[in-house]
């Protein structure tokens, strides 16, 4: 009985203090939203809390559309986004979003290293992931074999992206394989042969091969030029004017430093 | 007197008398149970409150039996999911029996005790092995394996039916294990003195009188595959078409909640929701069945 006792009141205590800890990070400035905004998120966070440990930042992932959920919901100060706002969620005045321009990111379409087609047109890969058309690598020059399409789950801002600067108004056909994230489609599709998806530019680090796109290529150089035809914006955006630890971490990103970050990491500046 | 009243009645008198100790415990432990089982109906009660308006929006049939997925554009079908569990499910049955029911057999019936106490351990092991991990293992060896010998993508209703067949093996092995251990000695004793082998006696005796046991083991097995998630989504593919042949790829019902929940919003979430309210109808149906069988199974131990 005496034990029983003992154990209840270590119980007690230790959620007595989980939940004083808990109170004490509550000036952290929260970020939830892109999972492809995420690693770029969480190594600013990390540079920008080695210099003021004061203000903490911490990075969730979640998806873009969740990520501006939180935002309603005011669970997060500062959601990401990894496409452009709608135009109904832009012009809705109950939402009162900001958004501030993080980086530009380009959306690479990934094959892989072995596959030998280097160019595809829009139509060509609207075509293809329509799974009408173009249902085989030979008709775009490759070997004969079928394409495989990867793609994003319905929400996915890398998928609305996509979907805005590709599909048009066209669907992905059902036949296409369903992934969770940037890197469960570079894993796909770095050890299929067959395989064509699209993810994060910044995110590949060379390990796919990335096909040009209307002749341009996939190049950091070439989406600061304005020709690479896939790029999108990273959006932070927060309920009304963001707060003031909100507003020091975006004023670090944006600052050279933050940027120069960014660019290392195969991101395109915001300006 | 049934037990729940019996307990009913105690906390009752813990009320009335306040100061026997023993009354005392055995309310809060109603408490306790009460709380876990009202956890239970509270989770059931908001998947309906949330899933049931949008199938009758939808309509029954139109959300059961269309296979149009376009969430964002307002078109709700989850026909290709509810094939695609059923196909999963199966395949993973046609392992976990085959290879769980030979476990069972060998173990109680041909096995020597000390091999017993090294292999039922290292089944029941399997269990304690997170879904992530399995699902990592598919995606890393099983599906590149099937994808250069067999063809196809490699993401396929056998890579998830594999995967979901070892995961449920414990399940079917330990209570098909406990099916046959109940089969009263006697039995194999009567069967043995007519002259039958032990194999005549363990197929025509044993596995026939532990028969509603091992369907009970095989019911409760297709209840965790067709709920398992994670390595499912690992390995499946998430496409949205019908499977056609076990080298394609499926979207199974709970992949499908898992993998747009994070973005889901009004209908698209609520349609999510439904999808868990045919999960938990089928997963319900099974269960019922395997009380069922159980329970007759028990009535007719009591009769013999």
């Amino acid at each position: 009985m005496k034990s029983f006792w003992a154990a209840a009141v270590l119980i007690i205590g230790l959620i007595v203090l989980s939940v004083a800890l808990g109170r004490g990070s509550a000036s952290a400035v929260n970020l939830v939203g892109s999972t492809s905004i995420q690693p770029f998120a969480e190594m600013l966070a990390q540079e920008f809390n080695r210099e003021h440990p004061d203000c903490l930042v911490e990075v969730q992932g979640g998806g873009s559309t969740q990520g501006l959920r939180a935002v309603d919901n005011s669970m997060t100060d500062i959601g990401t986004c990894s496409r452009a706002l709608k135009k109904e969620e832009e012009e809705d005045a109950a939402k009162n979003y900001r958004t501030v321009i993080i980086a530009r990111d380009g959306l690479a379409i990934v094959t892989h290293p072995g596959n030998p087609v280097t160019n595809l047109t829009i139509d060509q890969i609207r075509q293809m992931f329509e799974g009408r058309g173009i249902t085989n690598w030979r008709q775009v020059g490759g070997k004969d074999a079928p394409v495989r399409l990867i793609t994003r789950e319905e929400g996915s801002g890398t998928r609305e992206a996509f979907m805005q600067k590709v599909m048009d108004k066209s669907r992905i056909s059902g036949k296409a394989l369903t992934q969770g994230s940037n890197g469960a489609v570079k894993e796909l599709v770095k050890h299929d042969p067959c395989a064509i998806g699209y993810m994060s530019l910044g995110l590949v680090h060379g390990e796919l091969n990335m096909v040009h796109v209307d002749g341009v290529a996939p190049t950091v150089a070439e989406v600061t030029a304005g020709r690479y035809p896939l790029v999108r914006p990273f959006l932070f955006v927060t309920k009304g004017p963001p707060g003031e630890k909100a507003q020091r971490f975006i004023d670090f990103i944006l600052s050279p430093r933050g940027q120069a970050m960014l660019e290392r990491e195969g991101l395109v500046t915001a300006r | 007197m049934t037990a729940p009243t019996t307990m009913i009645m105690r906390a009752m008198a813990a009320v009335r008398h306040g100061l026997r100790r023993e009354n005392l415990i055995a309310a809060g432990l109603l408490v306790l149970a009460l709380s876990a089982i009202s956890g239970l109906a509270l989770i059931a009660a908001f998947i309906f409150k949330e899933g049931v308006p949008i199938i009758l929006k939808i309509g029954v049939g139109r959300f059961i039996f269309s296979s149009d997925w376009h969430p964002l554009e307002g078109e709700f079908g989850i026909f290709p999911m509810i094939v695609g569990s059923l196909w999963v499910t199966v395949g993973a049955m046609v392992i976990a029996v085959v290879f769980g029911l030979g476990c069972a057999v060998l173990l109680t019936q041909f096995c020597p005790k000390q091999l017993v106490s090294i292999i039922k351990p290292s089944i029941e092991l399997l269990a304690g092995i997170p879904s992530v991990v399995y699902g990592f293992i598919g995606v890393v060896i099983l599906v590149p394996f099937i994808r250069d010998w067999l063809g196809g993508p490699g993401l396929s209703v056998l890579a998830s039916s594999i995967v979901l067949g070892v995961m449920t093996l414990p399940t079917v092995t330990s209570i098909s294990v406990d099916a046959l251990q109940a089969v009263p000695l006697p039995y194999r004793e009567g069967s043995i003195a007519l002259g039958a082998t032990q194999w005549q006696t363990t197929h025509m005796v044993v596995l026939k009188a532990a028969r509603s046991g091992i369907v009970a083991a095989v019911i409760l097995g297709m209840g965790r595959a067709i709920g398992e998630t994670m390595a499912v989504i690992m390995v499946a593919g998430n496409t949205l078409d019908l499977p056609h042949s076990i080298l394609d790829p499926v979207r199974t019902l709970t992949s499908n909640i898992a993998l747009e929940m994070g973005y889901a919003a009004g209908d698209h979430q609520k349609a999510l929701f439904a999808t868990g309210v045919t999960l938990f109808v089928i997963i319900m149906i099974l269960n019922t069945i395997a009380l069922l069988v159980s329970r007759r199974r028990g009535a007719r131990a009591r009769n013999r």
